[in-house]
C-alpha cells in the first residue's frame, strides 16, 4: 500500500476563542490529528500577510486562520480585518499556483472544543487530498 | 465649472507653448512655485524642479521623454504640512493617480496645491532615453513629442516606450485641476486646457484666458489610443501570468533578483516609512542560513527574494497605479512592471477598487464591512 501523505498545516489561533477551544479539546481529551501546529496569536487581526507567506514558501502543505466569530472579537473588529486580509491573499497566491483551499480561515467559539477537533480532522482530510505544497520540494527562498 | 480654454503654440512646439502657459501662472500671484520636470544643468538628464522664479522656467520639460522617477513622492513631501504658498505640480497621469493613493494614506495633501496634467504619450525607461537624448540631443523632447502625437500610429510605435506605458490604458489626466489637452491636437490648432476642478476653473479664471469650445477631436484619439493599448495590457498580462503561474516558475522569473530594493524605491505607493526588510528581522544569523541549505542541500543567496516581492504584492498591489518605476530602476531587468500591474488588476477587481480614481474612496484594507466576502470562510467551502 502506498504511504499516505502527511500534511504539515500552521494554524494562526487567537488568544480568546480558538485557542481556548484548541484547549477545550485537549481537556475534554478530544484527539485530533499531529499534522496541525498551532500557533497562538492574541487575535486574528494580527496575522500579518508576511507569516503566511512565509508558511508558504517554508514548504507548508497549509494554513490555517482561526478566531473568535463576527460580533466577538475581543478587540471588537481584528477577525473583520483579517477576512479582509485572506480575501487579499487568496487572490494573489492562486496566481502562484498555490491552491485557494490551502489558505483557510473559520470562526471557532472559545466553547467549540468539539467543532475544533472536528474541524481540524476536516481540514487535515482536504489538504491532504490537495497534495504536497509544490514549493515544499523547490529551492524557491 | 466646466471651463476650456485656449492656450497658443507657435510651430508645434508644444514643450514651449506649455512653458509659457505655466510662466503665466508663475507670474499670477495665485501660485507661489511650479513643480516641473527641467533640465537642471542642461544637460541631457530630466528631472523634476521647485522653481518659484519665472526666468527658471526656460529649461523646463513639462511633457519628456523622460520618466527618472514618480513623481507623487515629491508632491507628498512638499505638501505634508503648509508650504507657505500654492504649489502647481506638472504631473503625468500615472504620477498623480499615484498620489491620490498617497494622499488617502496621509501622506499629503491637496491643500496649496494645483494639479495639472497633460495627456501623456508615455515615455522612455531611463537606458532608452539615455541613447535617444545623446542621439537627438536638445532636440530630444521636441523629437519625441512630433512622433508621439502623430497620427501615424507606426511611428509613434518605433519609439520604444516603456512596456508599462505601452499597457497604460489611463493617459489622460483624471484627477488633475487643469488637463492640458495633446491627444488629436492638429497641426496649427491651438492647445486646449480644461479645468476639471472648482480650483483649476478659478485659476483659469484668474489667468484671464477666453473661454471657448471643447474640441472633440481630443476625445476620439484617447478612446482610439486607450483601446489599442488595453489589447497590449492583456497581452501583457496573459503572458506575464502563464510565465508565472507556479511557484517553481516564479522564482525563475526573480531568478535575477539581487535584493537591491530599488523596485521598492522607486515605488511611489510603498508607504512604510521603514521597511520591514530593512530591519534587523532579516538580519539572520548564520546557523539559519546554514539551516536553509541544509534543508534543501542548497538555498539561493541572498535569501527572501520572493518573499520580499509577495510582501509588497500584499502591501501595495491595491494601490499599483502601473506607473512601471519597479522594471525602469531594476538592474537586472526584471520584467517587474508586468508582474505588479497583473496582480494589481486582480486584487484590485477583488475589491471593485481602481487606485488612484477616487480620492475620497478609502484603501480597500483600510476599511472593513460586518457582512462581506463570506466566501473566504469556511472549511466546507470549495473543495
Amino acid at each position: 500500500m502506498e504511504e499516505q501523505f502527511d500534511p504539515v498545516i500552521v494554524a494562526f489561533v487567537c488568544n480568546w476563542c480558538t485557542y481556548t477551544a484548541s484547549d477545550l479539546a485537549g481537556t475534554s481529551r478530544l484527539g485530533y490529528p499531529k499534522n496541525i501546529r498551532l500557533i497562538r496569536v492574541m487575535c486574528t487581526g494580527m496575522v500579518d500577510t508576511q507569516y503566511i507567506f512565509k508558511a508558504f514558501l517554508e514548504g507548508v502543505d497549509g494554513v490555517l486562520v482561526s478566531g473568535c466569530h463576527p460580533g466577538d472579537c475581543h478587540y471588537i473588529n481584528g477577525n473583520f480585518k483579517a477576512r479582509r486580509r485572506m480575501k487579499l491573499l487568496k487572490t494573489i497566491l492562486p496566481q502562484f499556483g498555490i491552491a485557494e483551499n490551502r489558505l483557510r480561515l473559520t470562526w471557532i467559539g472559545a466553547s467549540d472544543g468539539i467543532a475544533f477537533a472536528e474541524t481540524m480532522q476536516r481540514l487535515v482530510d482536504q489538504i491532504r487530498e490537495l497534495g504536497p505544497n509544490p514549493a515544499r520540494l523547490q529551492n524557491v527562498i | 465649472m466646466s471651463r476650456t480654454a485656449d492656450i497658443n503654440i507657435k510651430d508645434n512646439q508644444i514643450g514651449e507653448a506649455i512653458g509659457q502657459f505655466l510662466t503665466k501662472i508663475l507670474e499670477s500671484d495665485e501660485v507661489a512655485a511650479v513643480l516641473v520636470p527641467h533640465r537642471p544643468t542642461g544637460k541631457n538628464m530630466i528631472l523634476p524642479g521647485l522653481i518659484t522664479d519665472p526666468e527658471h522656467l526656460q529649461g523646463a520639460e513639462p511633457v519628456s521623454p523622460a520618466f527618472a522617477l514618480n513623481s507623487a513622492r515629491l508632491v507628498s513631501r512638499l505638501t505634508r504640512q503648509s508650504p507657505g504658498g500654492t504649489i502647481a505640480a506638472i504631473l503625468r497621469p500615472c504620477e498623480i493617480r499615484a498620489f491620490v493613493e498617497l494622499v488617502k494614506l496621509n501622506q499629503g495633501s491637496t491643500e496649496n496645491l494645483v494639479i495639472i496634467g497633460a495627456d501623456c504619450p508615455g515615455a522612455l525607461q531611463n537606458a532608452d532615453f539615455f541613447a535617444f537624448a545623446e542621439k537627438h540631443g536638445d532636440k530630444a523632447t521636441a523629437r519625441f513629442l512630433e512622433t508621439a502625437f502623430s497620427e501615424d500610429e507606426s511611428s509613434a510605435e518605433d519609439l520604444q516606450i516603456a512596456p508599462a506605458c505601452r499597457a497604460c490604458t489611463q493617459p489622460t489626466p483624471e484627477g488633475a485641476d487643469i488637463a492640458i489637452g495633446l491627444f488629436g491636437l492638429q497641426p496649427g490648432a491651438k492647445i486646449q486646457v480644461y479645468a476639471q476642478t472648482e480650483q483649476g476653473a478659478a485659476l483659469l479664471e484668474k489667468l484671464g484666458l477666453e473661454e471657448t469650445q471643447a474640441d472633440e477631436k481630443r476625445q476620439t484619439a484617447a478612446e482610439d489610443l486607450i483601446s489599442r493599448r488595453s489589447q497590449a495590457r492583456q497581452e501583457m498580462i496573459e503572458q506575464t501570468r502563464a510565465a508565472t503561474d507556479t511557484m517553481e516558475k516564479l522564482a525563475d522569473y526573480f531568478s535575477r533578483c539581487i535584493n537591491c530594493y530599488n523596485c521598492r524605491t522607486a515605488c511611489p505607493v510603498c508607504y512604510c516609512r521603514e521597511c520591514v526588510f530593512a530591519t534587523d528581522v532579516f538580519d539572520h544569523e548564520p546557523v539559519q542560513y546554514m539551516k536553509w541549505a541544509g534543508r534543501r542541500g542548497s538555498v539561493k543567496m541572498p535569501t527572501d527574494t520572493l518573499f520580499f516581492h509577495l510582501t509588497r504584492m500584499a502591501h501595495i498591489s491595491t494601490a499599483c497605479v502601473g506607473c512601471g518605476q519597479c522594471a525602469n530602476v531594476c538592474p537586472s531587468n526584471i520584467p517587474l512592471a508586468a508582474l505588479f500591474i497583473s496582480v494589481a488588476e486582480q486584487t484590485q477587481s477583488a475589491f471593485g477598487y481602481q487606485a488612484g480614481k477616487n480620492i475620497d474612496e478609502q484603501p480597500p484594507l483600510a476599511v472593513f464591512q460586518e457582512d462581506e466576502f463570506q466566501e473566504v470562510v469556511g472549511i466546507e467551502n470549495g473543495s
